[in-house]
């Protein structure tokens, strides 16, 4: 409704004596900011992608992301990173409902859903920390020189290569317990780009925290009441949003292609 | 509530009174991942060969994220709401991506293949790495670790 009744105006946008973009300033160049911050994102994933296409062997993520905290060693593909997919979903959500309110000017419901927001990307953060801790702290069989070392994941090591077959380690004269394999050495450029990639957007989650945090403090202190608007809520709401959009890509890079 | 007193709004949205479009735009999205979720285990559990139909699995998670950027851009970003001029300043430059990701991609190809003729070593990693790779996922799918 509102779509149509700003977009039918029949106004003569660049005739002058007003803005052609009908936009506030501040909020103008958060889209800006964002924009570049998308090019630099996108810098990276492109040149993940570009390293991926180069190499004959890669890491399937089903079989590197196969964990859950408490769950042992059951072999759950893909279901914590869903976990923390849904959780930054729906922190967007509780963000838009905090702009949604602060379009009303009611104090307490954009408090509510910037607390709820906060916790959302806590709740992320944390997950985040669990899943790198696992990922570098984990044990994995990996040949190497005719040694089975145990490997994590980390910037220098990729224990997630192609597995030895069995005749091999008989002839290497190598033996692992019942139900474990060994694998050769995977391309080391997989960690690089997954901690420096999904670290960069947590950096963002962790940046977008805090300014939610300043918000939710300048918000009950009543800073945007007197102001008469809470367009300090919108432009926090829209960085927040970005860092879920690219989330999206990320999901899509690392986890699910 | 008092209009913002920014100068740079000739015209003013009116604030939308109901939750109900953020809601919707919630399960679209919602909807949106637990299929790509479907499709990225099914990627798995299919155990395809490198080939058509992998990639056209591939392809169609590709679109339903771009789905879910529109989405996520156009109503929770609001920028559907803003007019044309300014949406077009934002759009245009990120067309860019679309050669970034084909002139990219391509060059990586490109790179591998090139190893793969002129260096022996690479080839025949990579060689005896595909006939493993057949094994290696066999085994994968019982085995822990």
């Amino acid at each position: 409704m509102t779509t149509t009744a700003v977009s039918q105006h029949q106004t003569k946008w660049w005739s002058g004596g007003k803005s052609p973009f009908n936009i506030e300033y501040g909020k103008l160049m958060m889209w800006y900011f964002l924009m570049s911050d998308s090019f630099t994102f996108g810098a990276f994933l492109i040149s993940y992608g570009t390293i991926r296409f180069s190499q004959n062997y890669w890491p399937s993520p089903s079989f590197v992301f196969n964990t859950f905290p408490g769950a042992g060693h059951t072999n759950l593909p893909l279901a914590f990173v869903s976990l923390m997919t849904f959780i930054l979903i729906m922190s967007s959500v509780t963000m838009v409902l905090a702009v949604h309110e602060g379009h009303h000017g009611n104090k307490k419901g954009v408090v509510k859903w910037l607390a709820w927001t906060i916790v959302g990307g806590f709740a992320f953060l944390s997950c985040q920390a669990w899943e790198w801790h696992h990922l570098i702290t984990g044990a994995h069989n990996v040949l190497v020189d005719g040694k089975i070392e145990q490997w994590g994941q980390s910037m220098s090591h990729n224990p997630w290569g192609p597995l030895v077959p069995h005749e091999e380690l008989q002839r290497l004269g190598l033996s692992v317990p019942e139900g474990e394999h060994v694998y050769t050495p995977g391309p080391v450029a997989f960690g690089g780009y997954f901690f420096g990639i999904t670290g960069f957007h947590g950096f963002h989650v962790f940046s977008g925290v805090l300014i939610n945090i300043i918000m939710l403090v300048m918000a009950q202190n009543g800073v945007f009441e007197r102001r008469g608007h809470y367009l300090m809520i919108e432009k926090a709401g829209l960085y927040w949003h970005f860092v879920d959009l690219v989330w999206v890509f990320v999901f899509l890079c690392f986890y699910l292609v | 509530m008092e209009h913002p007193p920014a100068t740079e709004i000739t015209i003013h949205h009116e604030p939308s009174s109901s939750t109900k479009r953020i809601w919707k735009v919630f399960w679209i999205l919602l909807v949106i991942t637990l299929v790509e979720l479907g499709l990225g285990l099914s990627l798995y559990a299919l155990d395809l060969p490198e080939g058509l139909r992998m990639h056209l699995i591939k392809g169609v998670i590709i679109i339903l994220s771009l789905a879910k950027a529109y989405y996520i851009v156009s109503y929770f970003m609001h920028l559907g709401d803003e007019i044309r001029n300014m949406v077009m300043t934002i759009v245009v430059p990120l067309m860019l991506f679309i050669w970034f990701i084909l002139a990219f991609l391509g060059d990586g190809n490109s790179y591998k293949n090139l190893r793969n003729k002129y260096d022996p070593y690479y080839k025949e990693r990579g060689t005896q790495e595909q006939l493993l790779k057949k094994e290696d996922r066999q085994e994968k799918k019982g085995g822990k670790d």
